[in-house]
C-alpha cells in the first residue's frame, strides 16, 4: 500500500492560485466540513472570496456559504453540485470527480442542487449556468481541487491527533489510516478538526493511472428518485396557498393584449383572479385545471402588431435569395474566385432546416413566492444568475434577496437557458400582480408556440475539386437570425457582424480546403430564437457533411476514405472515423438487402464523433436500424454517461432529421402538440453501439457532440440507397420512389 | 365528492367530476410521480393503472376512477411485478431527465402483466405512444426484457 506521500510524488502538484481564493467554513447546522473553492476565470480576474467592494464600504461576504462539500459525523458526504441535472448525468459526473480526489467511499455519497451564488459561477461563463457541453470540461480541475484539498485537511486532521508525520498517512474509501501503528479514522470523526485547520497551499491531483472512479462505469445517482416518482421537478413543487396560473399569450410574436373579457372565465369553479400581465392576461386558480379550462374561456383581443406577416414559406424564398448574396465574412482562405477557375468539376446545392421546438417533456413551468424583502423561485433552469438578476429587477429587490432553488429539469436542451430569462421574468411578473404564491404552468401548446426555437435556416454551398478529387474551392452563404443578438451575450459572441454560433461546425469545417469562403447573413424578426441542443452545428454538421459526401461521390472515392485523404494528419476526426468504420465493418460487411450505410464525422464542443447510420426505405419511409458511433471527448469521467448522452443525442438529432418542423403562417405557430411535432417514437429507435477513442486529452463536451453527425449520416445513407440528395430537413416530408 | 381508491387508500375529493384523474392526483393530492406532458393523450407521461390496465389519466375524467383501483408509480412497489419491473429500471440503469419514466414503468408493468415474456415487437406495440425526448427507449427495452427474465414469463 502506497502511503501518502509516494503517491503524491508521483502525482501532479497544483499550486493553489491564492490563499485568499479558498474560503472555508464550518457549517453550524450539519456540522463536520464545508469547503468552497474558487478558479480564476479566462483573463485572469479571480473570484474574491467577498462580493465585489462597494467603496467605501467594508468587503460583504459570499452569501450563502460557498461550499461543494459536507462531511456530516455519520460519514455520509453530501456534494453541492452548481450544475443543474436536466438527463445529462451532471449529478454523478461532478460528484465523481470530487470524491475520486477526497479518497470518499462512493456508496456514502449523495448529491444537493446549489443555491445561486457567485461561489457557484461556471468556471468560465462567470455566472451559474449549464450549458455548451462545459460542465466536465469546466469543473474538471476546480472539482478534483475541492476534493484533493478536503481530503488533505482530513489526513491532516488525523495526523495532529495521531500525532504522527502527514506524510505517513494515507486516505482510502472514507478513512484516514496510519499503517505503522494501526490507528485509523472515518472522515465523519475527523470533520469536525478539519474544518478547523488552515487549507493547503497547494494540492495534488492524482495522475490518470491511480484514478480509482474516474472512468468507471457508474450508475447515476439520480435513478432512484426517478423511478419511484419521488424526483422532485419545478411542475411537482407545491407551497401552502399556491395557487396555480395558467396564461394566455398572444398568438403572434410581439403581440399586446389590446381588451379582453373574463367574464366566462372567472365563472369556472376555483378561478381565484384574472390578471393582465405584460405577456398576456394570466388566470389563477386553485389548481392547473380550473385554470387552464378559463384560460380557454376568455376572450381577447389582440394588437398583433408586425409579427402577424410572418411566414415561413415567405421567409424560405427570402432565406434562398439570400443565400445567393455575399454575407458577413466568417471565414476566409485563398481566393475562391481563382479556386474555382481550378476546378475539375463543382457542386453546387442549397439546403433549408426549419425551426424548432425544443418539446422537453416537462412543460416550462415556474414557482415564485414573492415577500416584501424576499423572492424564493423554484424552477428548473440552466441559468441560475440570469434568472435571479432579472427577478430581482422585477421584484425591485436586491439579487442577495432572490433564492433560486434548482429543481430536477425535465430535460433542458438548451430552452431553459433563456438569455432574456423569459419564463422566470414572466413568473415574477405574475407574482408581482397576484400577491400569493403561484405555480406558472405553460401547458404543452403554451411550450410548443411560445419560440425560442432553434432558428430556421438556409444554406447555399458551391464546392469545386481538383483533378485528383480533392476540394480546391468551397464558398459556403448561410442565412438564419443570430441567437445572441439583443441579448447579453452578443458582446461576446458576435464579431464583425458574424455569430459565432450562426457559422460553429462551418467555418471551423475539419477538411482542408485550400481556397474557402463562409460568409453569414444574419436576417432579423419577430420569431424568438434560442441555443438547441447543439446551437449551430445542429444544422452546419448536415450541409457540410453531406456536401462532402457529394464531393467524395463527384471524385469517385469510398465516403471514408475520402474524408481521411482530405483531413490534416492531426484532426482527432481521423480517429473517430476509423473507429466507427472499422467498428461498423464499413466495406467489409454486406449489409442485407435493401440496407445502405451512410457516414458522418463532426466536432462540436471540443469532441469528436463518427457516426455510421445503417438505414433502410420501408414504404417510402426512413427506417435507420442501427448506428455505430465513435466518440473521442478526451478522457473519460463516466463511460455510461457517455453511452446515455450519444443515444440521447441521436434520438433527439433522429427526431429532427426525420419529423420536426415549426412553420408559421400569419405569425401564428402551426403546430402545438406531439401529435403534429412528432418526436421519435419506440419503434423508431436504433440499435445504438458507442466506441471511445482512448485518450490522454482533458475531457470535453458530451450532451450535444452526438447529435451533429446523425441527420447527415442518414442522409448520405439514402443518397446510396435511392441516389437522392437529402438536402432539407425534416426528411419525412420528401418523396421516395 | 368522489371516493376514489388510490394505491389502496380510499380518499375523497371535492372536485368537477370532469377534472382529469392526472390533476386531482398531482393538485389535491400531491401524487406528483404522474407527470403531465401533453394533456391529449399524445405521450404516456401521465400513465396510471385503472384496475391493473395502462391508462393515460390527462383524458381519463376523475368520475371514471370512481370504485376502482387505481395504481401510481407512488403505490407500485407494493405489488411484486411492479418491484421487478424498478428493480430492471435501477439494474439497466434507465432514465435520464427521468419526466418520462413514471409513465414508461406503469406502461411497462401493465405490458408484463397481460404479457410476462413479450416479443421485441409486442414490447414496441406497447411503449410505442410513450414519449422520451432523451432516447432511453434502447434501455427501455432492455429493462422490460431484464423483468421478464427475473420473473420467467409467470409474471
Amino acid at each position: 500500500m502506497k502511503t501518502q506521500m509516494e503517491i503524491e510524488k508521483q502525482n501532479k502538484v497544483v499550486q493553489n492560485p491564492s490563499r485568499r481564493n479558498f474560503l472555508k467554513e464550518t457549517s453550524a447546522l450539519v456540522g463536520g466540513l464545508v469547503i468552497g473553492f474558487y478558479l480564476p476565470i479566462k483573463g485572469g480576474r479571480a473570484y474574491a472570496a467577498e462580493a465585489p467592494h462597494q467603496q467605501g464600504q467594508p468587503a460583504k461576504p459570499v452569501y450563502p456559504p460557498n461550499a461543494f462539500i459536507r462531511i456530516a459525523p455519520d460519514d455520509s458526504i453530501t456534494i453541492v453540485i452548481n450544475k443543474s441535472e436536466m438527463g445529462q448525468g451532471v449529478y454523478t459526473s461532478l460528484a465523481m470527480l470530487i470524491a475520486e480526489e477526497l479518497e470518499a467511499d462512493w456508496s456514502r455519497i449523495s448529491v444537493e442542487s446549489a443555491p445561486v451564488a457567485s461561489v457557484y459561477n461556471h468556471t468560465a461563463f462567470g455566472m451559474q449556468m449549464t450549458g455548451g457541453s462545459t460542465s466536465i470540461k469546466s469543473s474538471w480541475e476546480q472539482m478534483r481541487r475541492v476534493g484533493a484539498s478536503a481530503r488533505m485537511l482530513l489526513v491532516r486532521a488525523a495526523a495532529e491527533s495521531w500525532a504522527v508525520p502527514v506524510g505517513e498517512c494515507r486516505a482510502e474509501n472514507g478513512m484516514v489510516f496510519h499503517d505503522a501503528s494501526g490507528q485509523q479514522a472515518s472522515y465523519g470523526t475527523l470533520s469536525d478538526v478539519a474544518a478547523t485547520l488552515p487549507l493547503p497551499d497547494s494540492v495534488v491531483l492524482k495522475s490518470p493511472g491511480n484514478f480509482k472512479i474516474i472512468g468507471k462505469p457508474m450508475k447515476r445517482l439520480d435513478t432512484p428518485a426517478k423511478i419511484d416518482g419521488s424526483a422532485q421537478f419545478g411542475i411537482d413543487v407545491y407551497l401552502p396557498d399556491m395557487l396555480t396560473v395558467v396564461i394566455a399569450r398572444s398568438p403572434v410574436f410581439g403581440g399586446k393584449v389590446k381588451s379582453f373579457d373574463a367574464t366566462e372565465a372567472r365563472k369556472v369553479a376555483g378561478v381565484q383572479g384574472v390578471y393582465q400581465v405584460p405577456t398576456g392576461i394570466a388566470v389563477a386558480a386553485t389548481g392547473f385545471w380550473p385554470a387552464r379550462t378559463a384560460r380557454d374561456l376568455l376572450k381577447i383581443e389582440w394588437d398583433e402588431g408586425p409579427g402577424a406577416a410572418i411566414s415561413t414559406a415567405r421567409m424560405r424564398k427570402k432565406y434562398l435569395a439570400l443565400a445567393k448574396k455575399p454575407g458577413a465574412a466568417a471565414r476566409k482562405n485563398g481566393n475562391t474566385v481563382t479556386g474555382f477557375k481550378k476546378a475539375h468539376k463543382s457542386v453546387s446545392a442549397e439546403y433549408e432546416v426549419p425551426y424548432l421546438a425544443h418539446a422537453a417533456m416537462e412543460p416550462l413551468n415556474v414557482v415564485v413566492d414573492l415577500k416584501p424583502d424576499h423572492c424564493s423561485i423554484w424552477t428548473g433552469t440552466q441559468a441560475q444568475t440570469m434568472d435571479r438578476n432579472m427577478a430581482a429587477q422585477i421584484a425591485m429587490l436586491d439579487p442577495d434577496q432572490v433564492a433560486i432553488h434548482t429543481t430536477f429539469l425535465g430535460g433542458g436542451f438548451g430552452r431553459r437557458a433563456n438569455p432574456r430569462s423569459d419564463f422566470v421574468k414572466e413568473a415574477v411578473q405574475v407574482a408581482v400582480e397576484i400577491g400569493k404564491p403561484i405555480k406558472v404552468v405553460w401547458t404543452r401548446e403554451d411550450d410548443m408556440q411560445g419560440g425560442n426555437y432553434r432558428p430556421m435556416w438556409s444554406d447555399h454551398i458551391v464546392a469545386g475539386i481538383a483533378r485528383n478529387g480533392k476540394p480546391v474551392a468551397w464558398k459556403h452563404t448561410i442565412v438564419g437570425q443570430s441567437i445572441t443578438a439583443g441579448t447579453s451575450f452578443e458582446n461576446f459572441m458576435v464579431h464583425n457582424g458574424v455569430d459565432v454560433t450562426s457559422v460553429e461546425g462551418a467555418s471551423d469545417l475539419p477538411y482542408m480546403i485550400p481556397n474557402l469562403l463562409v460568409d453569414l447573413h444574419s436576417p432579423e424578426n419577430e420569431v424568438p430564437v434560442q441555443w438547441w441542443r447543439s446551437v449551430g452545428h445542429s444544422h452546419t454538421a448536415f450541409v457540410v457533411e453531406t456536401m462532402i459526401d457529394e464531393l467524395a461521390h463527384l471524385a469517385k472515392k469510398d465516403p471514408v476514405a475520402y474524408r481521411l485523404a482530405i483531413l490534416p494528419a492531426k484532426s482527432r476526426c481521423r480517429g473517430v472515423l476509423k473507429l466507427a468504420a472499422e467498428k461498423a465493418g464499413w466495406g467489409k460487411t454486406k449489409w442485407p438487402a435493401g440496407h445502405a450505410c451512410g457516414v458522418a464525422v463532426h466536432k462540436s464542443f471540443d469532441s469528436y464523433v463518427a457516426e455510421i447510420a445503417e438505414v433502410s426505405l420501408q414504404g417510402g419511409k426512413i427506417r435507420v436500424h442501427r448506428v455505430v458511433a465513435a466518440v473521442d471527448c478526451g478522457m473519460v469521467v463516466n463511460p455510461d454517461g457517455i453511452q446515455q448522452q450519444i443515444e440521447s443525442a441521436i434520438a433527439y438529432g433522429l427526431s429532427a432529421a426525420l419529423h420536426g418542423a415549426i412553420t408559421l403562417e400569419n405569425g401564428r405557430v402551426m403546430q402545438s402538440n406531439f401529435h403534429d411535432y412528432a418526436p421519435l417514437k419506440f419503434s423508431e429507435m436504433p440499435q445504438v453501439e458507442v466506441h471511445i477513442v482512448a485518450s490522454s486529452e482533458p475531457p470535453s463536451g458530451i450532451g450535444e457532440p452526438g447529435l451533429p453527425p446523425i441527420a447527415p449520416a442518414v442522409a448520405n445513407a439514402v443518397f446510396k440507397l435511392r441516389g437522392k440528395r437529402l438536402r432539407r430537413m425534416p426528411f419525412d416530408k420528401e418523396r421516395f420512389a | 365528492m368522489i371516493t376514489l381508491t388510490i394505491n389502496g387508500k380510499i380518499t375523497e375529493v371535492d372536485t368537477d367530476p370532469g377534472t382529469p384523474l392526472l390533476w386531482v392526483l398531482r393538485d389535491h393530492l400531491q401524487l406528483t410521480g404522474t407527470k403531465y406532458g401533453c394533456g391529449i393523450a399524445a405521450c404516456g407521461a401521465c400513465t396510471v393503472h385503472l384496475d391493473g390496465r395502462a391508462v393515460r389519466s390527462c383524458v381519463t375524467p376523475v368520475s371514471m376512477a370512481s370504485n376502482r383501483q387505481v395504481t401510481t408509480i407512488e403505490g407500485l412497489a407494493e405489488t411484486e411485478l411492479g418491484k421487478v419491473v424498478q428493480a430492471a429500471w435501477q439494474d439497466v440503469d434507465v432514465p435520464q431527465c427521468g419526466y418520462c419514466q413514471s409513465g414508461q414503468i406503469m406502461a411497462a408493468t401493465a405490458l408484463l402483466k397481460e404479457n410476462p415474456n413479450p416479443s421485441e415487437s409486442q414490447i414496441s406495440a406497447a411503449m410505442d405512444g410513450i414519449l422520451c425526448r432523451c432516447g432511453t427507449y434502447n434501455r427501455i427495452r432492455a429493462a422490460i426484457q431484464t423483468a421478464a427474465k427475473t420473473t420467467g414469463g409467470a409474471a
